[in-house]
Order: C-alpha cells, then structure tokens, then sequence
C-alpha cells in the first residue's frame, strides 16, 4: 500500500510537471500580454521597462525556470488586470463555484441513481424508456442554452428566480458560503440544476447498466429467494455491486462539473473562478489562466486518485498496486 | 443484389423494429438534408448585407402578434430571418463536427496501431499522453487550446482534434493487441510481409468496427463543444456563425423578452445531437458481439 502511495505521488507530481510544461509554452507562445500592463500612449522605452519588469525579455527557458521556481515556493505571480496576486484572485472565488459543483453534484445523484435503479430493475419497461429518452435528450442539450431557457423562463418572463450573481452570503470559517442563507439558496438553484444536467443523465445511464448486469447475476437470485424485500435486493445486493463504473464515472464527472461550471458561471454572471477563467481569457491575464489550469489539474489528479481509493473500499477484490 | 441483402440482413430487421433507430435517423437524414440544401430553401442569404433590412428587425416568430409570413422563426437585430440563419448555422456546426471527427479518427487509428503493433516506448509515450489527457475535461483543452490560438474555424478544428484523437488511439491500440496475438497475423509474419503491409491489410479492418459507434457519437460531442466554445466567444468568427454563436448573440437580447434569437438554434442543436446519440445507441448495440 505504501510503495503504491508513492508510486501514485511521482506520477502525480510528473503530470503536473507536464501540464505545467504545456500551459507555460501555450502561454509563451501567443500574444504579448505587455500591452495589457503599459497604457495605450507608453512610449517604446515605457513598454521595454514594462517587459523586463515582467520578465518577459530573458529567454523562454530562463522564463519558465523562474515560473517554476516561483511555483514551488507558493508565489504565482500577479494577475495583470487585478494586481494582485493571481492565486489570491481564484482562491477567493473558488468557494462560490465548490458550492455550485457540490449543490449540482448531490442534485444529479439524488434524482439519477434512484431512476437509474429503477429502469435497470424495470428495463423493459414504459416508464423505463421514458427515463432512458430522457437522459439521452438531457445528454443532447447544450448546457448553455439550457441555462439560458431557464432564465428566461424563471427570471425574465415569471420572475421567480434571479437571473444572476450570487446573493447574500455568510461568513463560516472565514470563507463566504451563500448556501448558509435563503438569498444565496434562491441564486443558486438555477445554475446549480443548469450545470447538474448532463451528469445527472450520465450517472443514470451509467447506474441503469450497472443493474441491468448486476441483475442477471446468481447472487441477486439468491437474495431474492431467501426472502430479502426488493428494496434490500435493488440497493443493498445490486446497487453496491452496480456503484464501480458508476464511481469511476463519478469522478470524471466531478472534473466535467468543474469545467462546465465556466460557462454556467458566465451565463448566471455567479461570481465564481471559471467566470474569472473566461474574463481572464479575454483580457489575456496570462497569470490568472496559468494559476487556474494548474489548481484545476491538481484538483483533477486528486480526484483520479481518490476514486482509486474508493474502488477498494467499495470492491474489496480491487487490489491497488 | 447488394440491396437485397442489406434489406434481408439482421442489421435491417432490427433496425425496423427499433424506434429509437428510426428517429435517429431521420432526424439525421433532415440534417444532411438541410446542411446540403439549406441555401435553396430559404429566400434570404443571412450572410448578404444587401438582402437584409433594418425595418425587418426583432419580429418575433410567426404564430405571434406582429409575426411576419417571411420570417417563420422571426428575425434577429439585423432583420436577419432566425430559419435562414439556422439552416447556414448548421452547416458550420455540421461541417466542423463532421471535419473534426474524421481527423481525430485518423490520426488516433493511426497512433493505436502504432502504439499497439510496435510496443516499447513509442506506445508508452502515446499511451500516457492519452493518460494525462483524458484525465482532463475535453472541453477544458479545448478552452485552453482556444484561449491560446485565437478564434477561427480551422483552430476549432484543430482543438477539437486534439482532444479527440485520444479515445480512438485507447481503442485501437487495444483491439490491436488483441488482434496480433491471433493466428492470421502470426501467418502473414510469418509468410513474410511488412510490418506496413500487416498493419494496412489485416489489422486495420479488424479494429475498424468499435470506431464506427464512437465517431457518430462524437460528431455530436464535437458539435456540442464547437457551440460552447462559440458561446463563450472563443470558437469561429462572427463572419462565420455557427448553431452555437447563434445562441450567443441571442443571449445578449434574451432580457428585452425577445427570446426567439437564441431559443431556436439551441432546439436545432438538441435536435442534431439528440439524432446522433439515438443512432449511435442503436449503433452500439447492434455492433456490439457481447450484447447479442
């Protein structure tokens, strides 16, 4: 367990060596983020100072050299529009948009894991199909026009919802959370059911098949003869054998809700680090995109690596190596 | 009689009796339709300055007050008919979906095989490219790899291949591993044959039908990312509006109530993907040995 720990952490450290590699060279390679720092009347002497204050006259290497030296010791460089530190910048945000993910997560597998075990159980049935053409149609649906109907919808045309921001919130732990108060509730329910869609289809279909060959397997019969009530049989027996690839998908879907969150946040304007991902796109606030793609490849490589965790507790016959 | 058998085959019989096949398909066949004669049947050029006229604009669809019969779909700020302007979309969105997956399709198949008949390192290397890739969203590379190169319709393409090749490399390398082992291959080495000439004539066909299922499906990934990217401003050029650029521009006017501008190119591009994912579900099961 131990040397596979390790092995697990030089794996980790190396993709994130690589990503950092690839976002570094992307960035270096367009655009020259000096005219977003020097105003528009600077002189060529104003806009050469300008470059060796950023450090962009010494070569690519030396250039990325400091950019990963700076790295490790916690210092990742100023956002050109804010200056400010750049990781002060998305940590700020990024309460705003875990609790998107997480209020969007819990909505998709509270309404899909029980409809998936319900027409796995019941696959030929009517109302089987019917979930099942729903859930294709739900993986059908541009994300962002989803969110837009929706506003148009409950925000402009009833007016029962907000259409954007995220309302009221309150302090817990020095972090500002809106799911502690009714207002930030009402924001977030929009965006959160927009950006839960797709993986709610997902996690359905993927618990469906999870039954469905779970179902025909010798231990279901014999939970069903010895006299255990469906219900014990569906979630106890089959659900629990049915969760692996569910799991595996689980986690992929986390790192999806992550990315999506940066259109959702950019239609519901919600305050969030993938709307200062987009904003940062725009204005070529090269730190903050660097900053962002490396905390969310950390966040992903985490994730892959807990769900292997959780395989093994879930599956007992799953040995880690 | 080719068409004889094909209507006698199994593949048809289920089809016929498949109702998810049949709507998949035509709404498929609608498409192909429109993206091909789209220009022929609407009156109006959405991309001709001249044929457009502010007097015309922001009339809402037809079945509403102020409607107007040349407009079915209403008209956008630039008096430009909404239908015409989702026949030309679609051919964009089509197009790069269509375009992008035949690329990724290539160069992943070739990389598998690479990867899959040779070994060593040129298959680690491959191999844990495609680790490190996966286990990032493909709309997040895609992002990134737009932020980076600019908007453009030949740089969606290239995004979009870049993500997309991966899951064709897994396979193939796969089904490659599995398919050299079997006694064929061992007889063409053994009768002597280049390694090109094994990889070209008996490989390849064998691990060609698991791609079939996985490029119609991702023409309607691509076509879902291509429109996100173009929402977010960062996918193809206002000369050159896509399905998904349609429903950015609308969303600017969706707080005035004029809602039509964006409603109906997103219904156009659930339509399509929707046909897709039907088709390709039937597609799956029926190429799928185990299932059967």
């Amino acid at each position: 367990m131990l040397g596979y720990l390790l092995k697990r952490l030089i794996q980790m450290t190396l993709v994130l060596w690589v990503v950092s590699v690839i976002v570094f060279m992307m960035m270096s390679f367009t655009g020259d983020p000096v005219f977003m720092v020097v105003p528009i009347d600077a002189t060529d002497a104003e806009i050469a100072q300008a470059r060796r204050l950023l450090g962009l006259d010494q070569s690519i290497l030396v250039q990325y050299w400091k950019f990963l030296t700076n790295l490790l010791q916690g210092d990742f460089g100023y956002s050109y529009v804010f200056r400010q530190p750049a990781m002060t910048l998305i940590l700020e945000r990024m309460p705003a948009t875990v609790e998107m993910v997480l209020v969007a997560m819990v909505l998709a597998i509270v309404v899909a894991i029980p409809l998936g075990v319900y027409s796995g159980a019941n696959h030929n049935g009517r109302m089987s199909r019917t979930i099942m053409a729903g859930s294709l149609l739900g993986i059908s649906l541009p994300g962002f026009w989803v969110g837009m109907v929706l506003i148009y919808v409950f925000a402009v045309s009833w007016g029962i919802f907000p259409s954007s921001g995220r309302g009221d919130t309150a302090e817990f732990l020095g972090l500002r959370i809106s799911l502690l108060t009714w207002d930030g509730w009402h924001h977030i329910i929009l965006p959160a059911v927009t950006l839960s869609l797709g993986t709610m289809a997902i996690l359905l279909r993927m618990t469906r098949a999870g039954m469905m060959e779970v179902g025909r397997q010798d231990f279901m019969k014999f939970a069903r003869a010895k006299g255990a009530t469906r219900r014990d049989v569906l979630y106890k027996h089959g659900l629990k054998n049915a969760l692996i690839p569910v799991v595996t998908i689980f986690g992929l879907q986390l790192g999806d809700l992550i990315a999506f969150a940066t259109i959702t946040e950019t239609i519901f304007s919600w305050p969030g680090m993938g709307k200062l991902l987009i904003d940062s796109i725009y204005r070529a606030d090269r730190p903050v995109i660097v900053v962002y793609l490396m905390l969310v490849a950390l966040i992903f490589v985490v994730i892959n690596f807990l769900v292997d965790i959780v395989y093994t507790l879930i599956d007992p016959r799953i040995t880690l190596k | 009689m080719p068409m004889t058998r094909f209507l006698s085959s199994e593949f048809f019989h289920n089809y016929k009796r498949s109702a998810s096949a049949i709507i998949g398909s035509t709404l498929m066949l609608l498409f192909a339709f429109a993206v091909i004669a789209g220009p022929f049947l609407v009156a109006q050029n959405p991309y001709d300055i001249a044929a457009l006229d502010l007097m015309d604009s922001y009339k809402p669809p037809i079945w509403l007050e102020g409607g107007d019969p040349r407009f079915p779909l209403g008209t956008d700020g630039q008096g430009r008919d909404v239908w015409a302007s989702i026949l030309y979309g679609a051919r964009i969105s089509v197009f790069i979906g269509l375009v992008a997956m035949v690329a990724s399709c290539t160069i992943g198949t070739l990389l598998g095989l690479i990867a899959g008949f040779y070994g060593g390192i040129i298959d680690s290397v491959i191999m844990r490219i495609a680790d490190i890739q996966l286990s990032f969203p493909s709309i997040l590379i895609a992002l990134f790899l737009m932020s980076a190169v600019g908007t453009g319709v030949d740089k969606v393409l290239i995004a979009l291949t870049a993500v997309g090749w991966v899951v064709y490399a897994r396979t193939v390398r796969g089904s490659t591993l599995s398919e050299i082992e079997k006694e064929y291959v061992q007889a063409a080495r053994v009768a002597g044959l280049p390694n090109s000439k094994i990889i070209r004539k008996h490989v390849l066909p064998n691990v060609l039908t698991p791609l079939i299922v996985i490029g119609t499906i991702q023409v309607g990934t691509f076509v879902l990312i291509e429109a996100s990217l173009s929402f977010l401003g960062v996918g193809v050029p206002i000369t050159q509006p896509s399905l998904g650029l349609l429903i950015k521009n609308g969303f600017d006017v969706l707080f005035s109530g004029l809602w039509w501008t964006s409603v109906f190119p997103g219904f156009a591009i659930m339509m399509l993907v929707f046909g897709i994912n039907l088709f390709g579900d039937f597609l799956r099961d029926e190429l799928n040995p185990r299932l059967k």
